[in-house]
């Protein structure tokens, strides 16, 4: 066996470890392919990832109707009457769709709401501002890899430091308002203000984010190759020209993944608002996961709604990926 | 035009000119750099302020303490403070005693002689400095037990990178190399729930835990996330371009099929192992919501958690929470700037294609 045993003498204790470990399962996996045979051992290496799978998604995707066609505040699906599509008539029962007061489940509405507008703009913000900043690293700068770790940098911060840095720094005595003041301006309240505290929010999510989104798109800006735009100049191109009809072109797989990444993953806010602001002032930052996660887990316990609410907003999140797959087929054909 | 051509297409510094689509260029890149970085600094900063100075408006951007004086005849130091005698000298008196508002000083060199100033005319005597009491004080306090906090969430992310990159790399190795029946289903069924987010099944995977008794346990949070779709998918695509024949070759040669996936494939399939094992770090340490609804008491709490759970709570004041925020991004941060290149070029070439 020619690739089993390196003959270089200086071995580290992480060698030793992980050849101790390959080995033990050597032996286990050795005598299982043995009795099943080299073709099936297919099988044994997709179990252990399968189950945990199988049980801790799979099986919970199907419980979660379950719970959308059951009722009560019991935990237990066994003990829990069967109500038909009561739950989600009432998620549903409104006068009108467009007023959230008029809603039997007015939080819900709330929630629905805020986080569409959530989308919308957190969305646009996001690309714009990624693709701006992916274009300009992309330039012959100095400390290219500086300023993409500088970019890339809060990517890694948790949501909960994330909030709490900007709470610290909104809040009535904070950093900006002290800014404000020195500029003998009013101070803003912009926690307790229901527009600002749903700017904020925004804002805070795409300062947090955008350097993800960034490095995709550098990748994909790179991927362009550079003869183009040496073609274009030929053909005497303007600058604006070569950015739309070669750069946003070749780029356009690339930022469709990031539209539907940065779509997916706004739908589901609300990790920084809970903590910058729970939701509030009154419900201006209430999102559809924070719904689901107050009438399932505190207060009243109602999971049938809960669950019912969780499915649609899985439909939200499929449809969102299947345009992307109907777009994406169209584009290689 | 051409302006706005040279800024998004040109290449520039081979005449060694500095045109004006460089300023602009390097003008939002430091403007960047001072937006991404400055709500860090000014978290840290604030986090050497002492109780009194944090509620300071206009706040001031480095802590400031007040001098204090030790002087004959008092048990406690005195503070500071600078004022203006009637014959112009301006002297530093610490302050013996405040009665309305009027502050007796005394000299500390002739502590028997007071005098009387009133307090607008006294200015404190302050210097820069960076004291480490809220860090202190903020591990100390009975509900925000860092160290308990700091070993769940390490274990958390070790034990659950682990058990990710084995299993996920396991499985992708089997849905790449292998023909068997049900693979295709298999790989269908968990490429059609690569998009489902724990918020989606909070409820049911809620009663799994509790069936499993795995509620309030590390394991019911290291568990669940393991097999996650995209790190299968991530491996997957990269094992597929790993030439079959070598495996042939291998088999020929009597190596296990064990062998083929520990020392053939985990080997060549490396760089796309560092992606996942990136990502797996990065969800695990930060994940709030999963841990939030599933951990019940303070001894099993993650960092997140714990530092949330820390802050809804309206009797803890400001200097305590900043302290213990900048604990929690410290670790995060120091692997970041150790291997940050890795990371940015690990995630730009191999990841989310």
């Amino acid at each position: 066996m020619a690739v089993s045993k390196s003959t270089a003498p200086p071995r580290s204790i992480l060698t030793v470890l992980s050849d101790a470990f390959t080995g033990i399962f050597d032996v286990v996996f050795g005598s299982i392919q043995k009795i099943i045979g080299d073709k099936n051992m297919a099988y044994i290496f997709v179990l252990p990832n399968l189950l945990i799978f199988s049980v801790f998604i799979l099986l919970p995707f199907f419980l979660n109707f379950g719970y959308a066609f059951t009722g009560s505040d019991n935990f237990l699906l066994a003990d829990r009457p069967f109500v038909g599509t009561d739950n989600f008539a009432q998620l549903f029962d409104c006068e009108s769709f467009l007023e959230p007061n008029s809603c039997r489940e007015d939080l819900f509405w709330r929630g629905v709401f805020n986080t569409a507008g959530y989308v919308f703009f957190q969305v646009g913000w996001m690309v714009g501002i990624s693709l701006l900043t992916a274009v300009i690293l992309n330039r012959d700068i100095r400390g290219r890899g500086f300023f993409r770790s500088v970019f890339f940098y809060p990517v890694l911060l948790s949501p909960i430091v994330v909030a709490l840095m900007w709470k610290w720094i909104l809040q009535e005595n904070g950093l900006i308002n002290g800014v404000l003041e020195t500029l003998t301006l009013d101070r803003i309240r912009f926690l307790t203000t229901a527009s600002w505290a749903r700017f904020w929010v925004i804002a805070i999510s795409v300062w947090a984010y955008m350097g993800f989104y960034t490095l995709i798109l550098l990748a994909g800006l790179q991927g362009i190759p550079a003869q183009l735009y040496e073609a274009a100049e030929i053909d005497g191109a303007t600058g604006w020209q070569a950015f739309r009809r070669i750069t946003l072109p070749l780029l356009s797989p690339t930022m469709l993944v990031v539209v539907v990444l940065a779509l997916i993953r706004a739908v589901q806010v609300f990790d920084i608002a809970f903590a910058f602001t729970r939701g509030g002032p009154g419900t201006a930052t209430f999102t559809m996961v924070q719904f689901i996660y107050e009438i399932g887990f505190s207060g009243d316990r109602r999971q049938g709604i809960a669950a019912a609410a969780s499915i649609a907003m899985a439909v939200v999140l499929i449809i969102a990926t299947l345009i992307q797959l109907r777009v994406n087929r169209e584009d290689e054909s | 035009m051409s302006a706005v051509k040279t800024f998004l297409t040109r290449k520039n510094g081979r005449d060694g000119k500095l045109h004006i689509t460089d300023i602009l260029t390097y003008t939002y890149l430091i403007v960047g750099t001072f937006v991404m970085f400055g709500p860090v600094l000014w978290l840290v900063l604030s986090s050497f302020k002492s109780s009194g100075e944090i509620n300071t408006f206009p706040p001031r951007l480095l802590p400031y303490t007040q001098e204090t004086v030790v002087v004959d005849g008092y048990d406690e130091p005195l503070p500071l403070y600078r004022t203006t005698l009637d014959d112009g000298r301006v002297v530093e008196l610490a302050q013996r005693r405040r009665i309305g508002l009027e502050s007796q000083l005394i000299d500390p060199a002739n502590p028997d002689e007071v005098i009387k100033v009133r307090i607008e005319n006294r200015e404190p005597v302050e210097s820069v400095k960076f004291s480490l009491d809220n860090f202190r004080e903020g591990i100390e306090q009975p509900n925000f037990k860092f160290w308990t906090f700091l070993k769940n969430s390490v274990l958390v992310t070790v034990v659950a990178t682990i058990l990710t990159l084995f299993i996920n790399s396991m499985a992708a190795f089997a849905l790449s190399k292998y023909k068997f029946t049900g693979r295709d289903f298999i790989f269908l069924i968990m490429i059609s729930t690569l998009m489902i987010p724990v918020s989606v099944v909070l409820v049911p995977i809620y009663t799994v835990i509790l069936k499993v008794g795995w509620f309030d346990s590390l394991w019911g949070i290291i568990i669940p996330g393991a097999a996650t779709p995209t790190g299968v998918f991530l491996l997957r695509q990269y094992m597929l371009t790993i030439p079959d024949e070598l495996l042939d070759s291998a088999r020929m040669d009597g190596a296990s099929e064990w062998r083929i996936y520990s020392q053939i494939i985990l080997p060549l399939a490396k760089p796309a192992l560092a992606v996942l094992a990136i990502f797996s770090v990065m969800w695990r340490w930060n994940d709030f919501l999963w841990p939030f609804v599933a951990l019940k008491s303070s001894d099993n709490f993650t960092l997140q958690v714990g530092l949330q759970t820390f802050q809804s709570d309206l009797t803890i004041q400001w200097h305590l929470i900043l302290a213990m925020t900048v604990l929690t991004l410290l670790p995060i941060t120091i692997v970041f700037a150790v291997l940050q290149k890795y990371i940015t070029t690990g995630i730009a070439t191999t990841g989310m294609k």
